[in-house]
Order: C-alpha cells, then sequence, then structure tokens
C-alpha cells in the first residue's frame, strides 16, 4: 500500500474503506538471522535499515508492550543537530539528513516540520559559549545564525524583554531543527521494516539471554525460545535489566523526565524555543498544544511519572520567559525513562559477547537520533564495523577515560547530562 | 516525595539534593586500577526496584544520607546517616 495524494482523495471519496494495517503482527519464529530487542524508535529504525540497507530481512523485532509505546511516543517531538564535541557532531548531522529524507524514504507523513530552533542566551558568558556552538555547527556543514536581542525579538516578540533579572542577550538559530510527529516516526519505520519481512512481534518480553562459549545464540522470551546469532539490545531505560541477562553491568542510571502538553490553541509558538537560565523548552503541535520540558526530577526513576517539584520549576521558568502562556491549561503530563550516561553521550557497540551488541544511552536526546542510530547501529550488527558518524560512542570510553564526550561539562554525573 | 531525615525529621524533597547511588561511599584505592575506578564512577546496578541512594540534606542539617528506595514505586523505605553508614552504625 502506498500513500500518495491521489490515493487520499480516492479513500475520501469511497468511505475510507480500502486502507489496510500497515504492518503485520507477526509470531515468532524458532530462529533468525538477528534479533532486536525493543520495538521503539531506534529498534525499528535498525530494523528497517538492516533490511533497506544490507539485505537483512529474516529479523524479529520483540517487544514486551506495544510498538512505539515507550519514550518514542513519550517525548517532545524535537529534531536538531546543534551538537558542540566531535563524535557527537557528526553523527546528529548525519542523522538530522536522513531526517531531511525520510518521508519519501519511508513514504510515510511524519510530519517532519523544519520551523527552526532558537536557543536563547542570558550572559556574556553564555553568548560566548553559543558563538563557539554556532561555528562548530557550521564546521560541520549544518546550519546557525547568531541572533541579537532585536533579531530574537523579530522571531519571538512574545518572550519576556523586560526581565531584569534574566535579561535576553540574543539566541543561537538553527533553521533546520525542527520537530516532528513522534508516533508517525515508529508507525512508519514499523510499516518500512514489516513491508521488507521483518517479524514485528508484540506482547514479547525477553527473559534471558542465550550465550554459549562466549557466543550469543538466542534469547528466551514470554513466548517461547528463539534462536539468532546476532542480537542486539535497544531498550532505553531498561537496558540495565536487559544487558544485566548478559552478565553485564552498564555505565547506565534510569532517570524520569516529565514532559507536558496544554489544550489547542492557535497558532503562537512558530519554533522550538529554549531558556538558557531554567531547563525549559517549548513548542506547539500541529494540534495546537503547547509541548514543553525540563530537567530530570534528578533521582533514579522507573516510574513513567515524576513529582510536583520538577513541574513546578518547568511551570515557573516558562511564566518567566513567555507570561503569555499563564492561562494556557496543561491537559497532561508524563515521565519517560531515560538511560542516562556519565557523560551524557550515548553507546552504539559490540560487547564481548560476540554477536550481542548494545544501542543505548541517549540520555534525553533520542527522538532526533532515531534515524541515524538505527542507520549506525545496523551498519554495525550487518557489518562488524563501526559506521563512521557514529565511530565514537564506544562503551569502553568510560574505562580507559578516552574519547568522553561530555558536552556540559559537569563530570561523571549520571543525572547531570 | 518526602523524606525522613534522621536528625530533622519528615521534610520535603525540595531540601534534598540527589547524589546518586550509595556506592559513591566506596570509594577505591588511588592506585585500585582502571577496573575499579570504572566500576565506581560509571557502571551501576541500576535496579527496577530497591536501591540505596546517596542525598544530602542541604537545606536543612545539611548531613549526608543513605537512602533506601523502590526505583518503581518511590516509596522510601529508610534512611540512615551516610556517617553510620561508613562507620559500621547503621
Amino acid at each position: 500500500m502506498r500513500f500518495s495524494g491521489w490515493r487520499v482523495l480516492r479513500e475520501g471519496l469511497t468511505g475510507n474503506k480500502g486502507w489496510a494495517p500497515h504492518w503485520r503482527d507477526a509470531e515468532p519464529k524458532a530462529e533468525y538471522d538477528a534479533i532486536i530487542i525493543g520495538g521503539g524508535g531506534h529498534g525499528l529504525s535498525t530494523a528497517y535499515y538492516l533490511a533497506k540497507e544490507h539485505g537483512l530481512t529474516n529479523v524479529a523485532v520483540l517487544e514486551k508492550g506495544y510498538l512505539g509505546g515507550g519514550n518514542v511516543g513519550r517525548n517532545t517531538t524535537i529534531v536538531r543537530a546543534n551538537y558542540f564535541l566531535q563524535g557527537n557532531s557528526e553523527f546528529y548531522s548525519h542523522s538530522l539528513k536522513l531526517w531531511e529524507g525520510l518521508e519519501e524514504d519511508l513514504n510515510y507523513n511524519v510530519m517532519h516540520s523544519q520551523r527552526g530552533l532558537i536557543n536563547l542566551f542570558h550572559s556574556d558568558g553564555q553568548r560566548d559559549a553559543f558563538v563557539r556552538r554556532g561555528n562548530s555547527m557550521i564546521n560541520q556543514g549544518d546550519d546557525a545564525v547568531l541572533l541579537d536581542r532585536i533579531g530574537v525579538r523579530k522571531h519571538l516578540p512574545y518572550l519576556d524583554f523586560d526581565n531584569v533579572r534574566f535579561p535576553i542577550y540574543g539566541g543561537l538559530l538553527h533553521p533546520r531543527g525542527g520537530t516532528a510527529r513522534h508516533d508517525a516516526v515508529a508507525w512508519g519505520y514499523a510499516r518500512g521494516a514489516s513491508d521488507r519481512g521483518v517479524d514485528l512481534i508484540q506482547q514479547c518480553e525477553v527473559t534471558g539471554i542465550d550465550v554459549e562459549n562466549g557466543q550469543v545464540r538466542g534469547v528466551q522470551t514470554t513466548r517461547g525460545a528463539i534462536r539468532a546469532k546476532k542480537v542486539g539490545i535497544v531498550v532505553a531505560g531498561r537496558s540495565g535489566q536487559v544487558a544485566a541477562m548478559a552478565g553485564m553491568r552498564l555505565p547506565i542510571e534510569s532517570h524520569v523526565l516529565q514532559a507536558f502538553v496544554t489544550e489547542g490553541l492557535k497558532p503562537c509558538i512558530d519554533h522550538v524555543v529554549s531558556f538558557g537560565m531554567g531547563h525549559f523548552y517549548i513548542s506547539q503541535s500541529d494540534k495546537g498544544g503547547l509541548v514543553f520540558g525540563g530537567d530530570l526530577d534528578f533521582y533514579a526513576s522507573y516510574a513513567s511519572r515524576g513529582n510536583l517539584p520538577m513541574a513546578e520549576h518547568v511551570m515557573e521558568a516558562g511564566m518567566t520567559l513567555m507570561p503569555m502562556i499563564g492561562k494556557a491549561k496543561v491537559l497532561r503530563s508524563w515521565g519517560g525513562i531515560m538511560d542516562m550516561t556519565p557523560d551524557g553521550s550515548p553507546i552504539i557497540d559490540k560487547t564481548d559477547t560476540k554477536g550481542l551488541f548494545i544501542d543505548c544511552g541517549w540520555c534525553y536526546g533520542g527522538f532526533k537520533a532515531v534515524p541515524g542510530s538505527g542507520f549506525s547501529f545496523a551498519h554495525l550488527m550487518a557489518t562488524g564495523n563501526h559506521h563512521a558518524p557514529a565511530a565514537k560512542f564506544r562503551l569502553d570510553r568510560f574505562r580507559t577515560a578516552v574519547g568522553l564526550m561530555d558536552e556540559e561539562g559537569t563530570g561523571s554525573q549520571h543525572n547531570l547530562h | 516525595m518526602r523524606l525522613e531525615c534522621p536528625i530533622c525529621g519528615s521534610r520535603d524533597r525540595r531540601e534534598f539534593y540527589y547524589q546518586g547511588d550509595a556506592v559513591m561511599l566506596a570509594r577505591p584505592a588511588e592506585d585500585a586500577g582502571a577496573d575499579a575506578w570504572d566500576s565506581y564512577l560509571h557502571l551501576r546496578d541500576n535496579p527496577a526496584g530497591e536501591t540505596r541512594d546517596l542525598w544530602q540534606h542541604e537545606a536543612g542539617c545539611g548531613a549526608w544520607l543513605v537512602v533506601t528506595r523502590n526505583t518503581v514505586t518511590h516509596a522510601v523505605s529508610r534512611v540512615a546517616l551516610a556517617a553510620d553508614v561508613k562507620g559500621g552504625k547503621a
């Protein structure tokens, strides 16, 4: 089934009776060439690129809940490539390029909207840091425009420019940054993978990883044993538990990150905007809801809900920056479980067990990485070689202290990134 | 969420600073080697269930605390002074 404007028109005129399910809900087979544990954004994109780029179609994606029910359905949908450090910079640049061709590639409307992202700064020191970051982005081949106060005011006239405690000095505009419809990204990859023969198996929780003589042999699941010579772990906040099944202890602590959405409003916030003096970022969904969030709750948690102090902090930061949103009613808040690493950068690597690979540690920046992570992880699983843009995401950088990528310079404390 | 500080009593979570896993109390010797330091600084059991964290009653008495807490329910079962835990008294 291909989507097109013509098809939408025809279905509209004929009672929408011709639509079919977007993917097959498969039953597990006894053996696959490769198994992906985790049917979220990264797992589904890995399966898609294994099939599309490497011709590996005898692949299963095992999901304990339902496809796209984890962080890919719980984030604030921001897509950007504004990283500073080598290693991250080339990876997110590659991922953004994949985003820009994603809808055509998948034949699926993921509502990718490059509406521009503006990171505000409020002091001379912050301005210097953003000048450096902007130069780094331009050197990488991406786009960055330094805005002064008047420049910001042209784009974002609704900010509180009279705030004396946190004066707005300017902002770094990343015009190719923006948002995408998060669920559609999962569905689009699921459909693309399923069409190429990948089995998407839901309600199938992995309970054990079978290893013989240092080589992975398959997995035990709630729907029976499944054999495979290659297994990829792509389970975000649950990485610690799944890796433990293979005897691994990871440099990861799981934390809860909250997000919020208001009732639908008429268009008022055209960009993605972040506040530089409190952790607050906001955009407006195509449905009209203001989607915003802030920092972690800061303590290790597997509860998909947060506590009041951080909710208060986020609301305060939002009201400080843009008082106009004060009367909008918050409809929902929720939490996602973030796999926080000690340097704030991710891991795409082999493990000490032959045939066992891991993709994790996306902290709270995993959504924009969905295409790049799947592409690079598929490359690693299929060829055994690291894909160049993700070649620095090594697991052993923590043990050796060589190649750490601490964007925020906060040191090895999991919750500070 | 409230924590029961052994010195100050039940206090709001906002008064406390979270440092991380209580494994931070067991600092290896300087020459313990890369694996011991990797384990101390980076690797975590990261349990979905009961865990022991290190918190500081930053806006109160300033004491460092070992909090036994459930990461799934957020229920706190025990709070002890880190000094007592290190000294073997708790």
